[in-house]
């Protein structure tokens, strides 16, 4: 009977029915409308009114120009950098941690682990500011020189961040091979040298990938850092919201682009980084 | 996997950084939190200090939780974000069923279209939008071209449920996918030769198997829209705040921050309560696991 079906009419082909085509190409559409109309207006010349006046690069000349706009994309920039790094070697730590070992009260420890990526985000600003203003470390962080101010909004992204790099590394570490780490011990080598030179290649997509994740979600805080920037230490994403809520600006719009852009390339490498066949499983 | 005690020192040098981290930066700061939500301002020679506080006052801070104004705006928090997941879900199970049935190596292509977007800035996204649903936005300006008048579709409850879809959807449709990729599809071959109707394979197979990812997405998009603030600024307006509007007054404006310690905690419980509920579904489901 299923033979005399013609493709594509089978009852389990539900990939070939038009309404679910239909559904599928509408969110396609308001999902990425919005961008597209954000990416296309960067190119717009500036008019109050919201309409299309003509193709310029002028927006993006003046968002080069706005010195508080581009240190502000320049200190998100550093903070995403910054906390990259430590949210991936301590994300990996614990990842590798609970992986290997066995030790009372391991559930308990996985829970507090998995904490900060349940807990709604201005719960974590909310505490991040008193956290910073109680203990004085807000006001006593400013006054330092350029990349070391950004120490009071640095640690809180990295914060939610390693528990998310220690699940993508975590996830590849199950596909290992124990008894490579048994064979390179048996063989002399040190747990140093194990550990450098068996698990860490082992691991290597992993990383990479839980470092993009990291830097994209670092990037991506506004929550946390809206509440615990001072004055100096703006970052991109809360100088946009004040920007915004003073009127539209395509100078905005260029800035945006750019982080898009810088947002997409780091996401595209990552998932090619994750995809099941390079995964080696 | 082998005990902590068979190597100490690697056990140790790998829990430390971590495990401070977590104290120092996250388990700490909820501490301040819990203690500051127990406390009131401090009164100075008769005056209400700005910023010192007697610390475990009393519960004058919950009880002043449950005054009908603020009780009023948990509900519409707790209604709105219902109705976003449920939108969520109602768009997203079709998308994830679409994405699932089609050709192998369309796949992840598909899938990557849905996802792109939850990766980019959550303010840019918004900003996105306003300038869509603006009055004189693109949905606006083609409605005028038709000769449709300028429907209000933001700074309102349109808005901001549509906000919160537009940002929250992927969360739905990866936890889907990941079940009903994972479904027999012989039990849909099977249900479909016995004579049941497209109709009756839905809701007697393919619903209650694919259940837990239902349960795992409703959880994602919930939570976060509980704590919502920004969509429902920019979107809404002050007519419609939600709970988060109201804990960053107390923190910015309204600067009274032992109550608006109280409220993130409330929140916090509350989240915790969802997840209560999804771990009790959880082990009582017979549904293909996520």
């Amino acid at each position: 009977m299923a033979a005399l079906l013609k493709p594509g009419q089978g009852p389990l082909d539900y990939g070939k029915r038009r309404w679910l085509r239909a559904v599928f190409v509408a969110v396609l559409v308001m999902l990425y409308t919005p961008i597209l109309v954000l990416i296309a207006y960067s190119f717009n010349i500036q008019n109050r009114g919201g309409i299309w006046k003509g193709f310029t690069l002028e927006n993006y000349a003046k968002a080069w120009h706005n010195s508080d706009l581009m240190s502000a994309l320049l200190n998100s920039l550093s903070i995403a950098f910054i906390s990259t790094i430590f949210a991936t070697v301590i994300g990996a730590m614990v990842a590798v941690l609970l992986w290997r070992f066995r030790f009372p009260g391991k559930a308990a420890y996985e829970g507090a682990m998995a904490l900060p990526i349940v807990i709604p985000e201005i719960c974590m600003g909310v505490a991040m500011l008193l956290f910073y203003a109680r203990t004085g470390m807000m006001t006593g962080m400013t006054h330092l020189p350029w990349p070391l101010n950004l120490g009071t909004p640095s640690p809180s992204p990295t914060s939610p961040c390693f528990p998310f790099v220690a699940v993508v590394v975590r996830s590849r570490l199950v596909g290992f091979n124990r008894q490579l780490e048994e064979a390179s011990k048996d063989l002399g080598a040190s747990e140093w040298q194990t550990f450098t030179r068996i698990l860490i290649p082992y691991m290597m997509p992993g990383l990479v990938a839980g470092a993009l994740l990291a830097f994209t979600l670092s990037l991506d805080d506004f929550v946390i850092t809206f509440f615990t920037s001072g004055p100096e230490t703006v970052t991109f994403p809360v100088k946009i919201y004040s920007m915004v809520k003073t009127g539209v600006k395509y100078e905005v719009n260029a800035a945006s682009t750019i982080l898009i852009v810088i947002t997409i390339v780091a996401t595209v490498i990552a998932m090619k980084l994750q995809a099941p066949d390079k995964a080696g499983h | 996997m082998e005990d902590w005690k068979t190597n100490r020192n690697v056990f140790w040098t790998l829990a430390t950084p971590g495990t401070l981290w977590l104290i120092a930066f996250f388990l700490v700061p909820l501490a301040f939190l819990f203690v500051l939500s127990f406390s009131s301002k401090a009164m100075i020679d008769g005056q209400i200090s700005i910023n010192q506080y007697d610390y475990f006052s009393g519960l004058t801070n919950y009880l002043r939780s449950f005054n009908p104004d603020i009780v009023s705006i948990f509900i519409r928090t707790l209604w709105w974000s219902a109705l976003a997941t449920l939108a969520c879900l109602i768009i997203a199970y079709p998308i994830a069923f679409g994405i699932c049935f089609a050709p192998d190596r369309w796949r992840p292509l598909l899938l990557m279209l849905i996802v792109l977007p939850f990766w980019i800035n959550l303010l840019i996204r918004t900003y996105a939008l306003m300038a869509v649903l603006r009055d004189n936005g693109l949905v606006n300006s083609a409605l005028g071209a038709v000769g449709l008048g300028p429907l209000p579709l933001m700074n309102n409850t349109f808005g901001v449920i549509f906000g919160l879809v537009y940002v929250y959807m992927p969360f739905m449709v990866l936890p889907l996918y990941a079940t009903i990729e994972r479904l027999d599809k012989s039990f849909l071959e099977a249900s479909l030769d016995l004579g049941g109707t497209q109709f009756q394979t839905f809701r007697n197979i393919t619903l209650p198997l694919t259940m837990p990812g239902i349960v795992t997405g409703v959880v994602l998009v919930f939570i976060p829209c509980l704590g919502t603030f920004l969509t429902s600024e920019l979107l809404g307006g002050t007519s419609s705040w939600m709970i988060g509007n109201v804990i960053q007054s107390q923190f910015g404006p309204a600067n009274d921050w032992p109550f608006g310690s109280a409220l993130s905690l409330l929140l916090m419980y509350a989240t915790f309560a969802v997840l209560a509920v999804r771990a009790f579904l959880s082990r009582n489901s017979k549904g293909v696991d996520v």
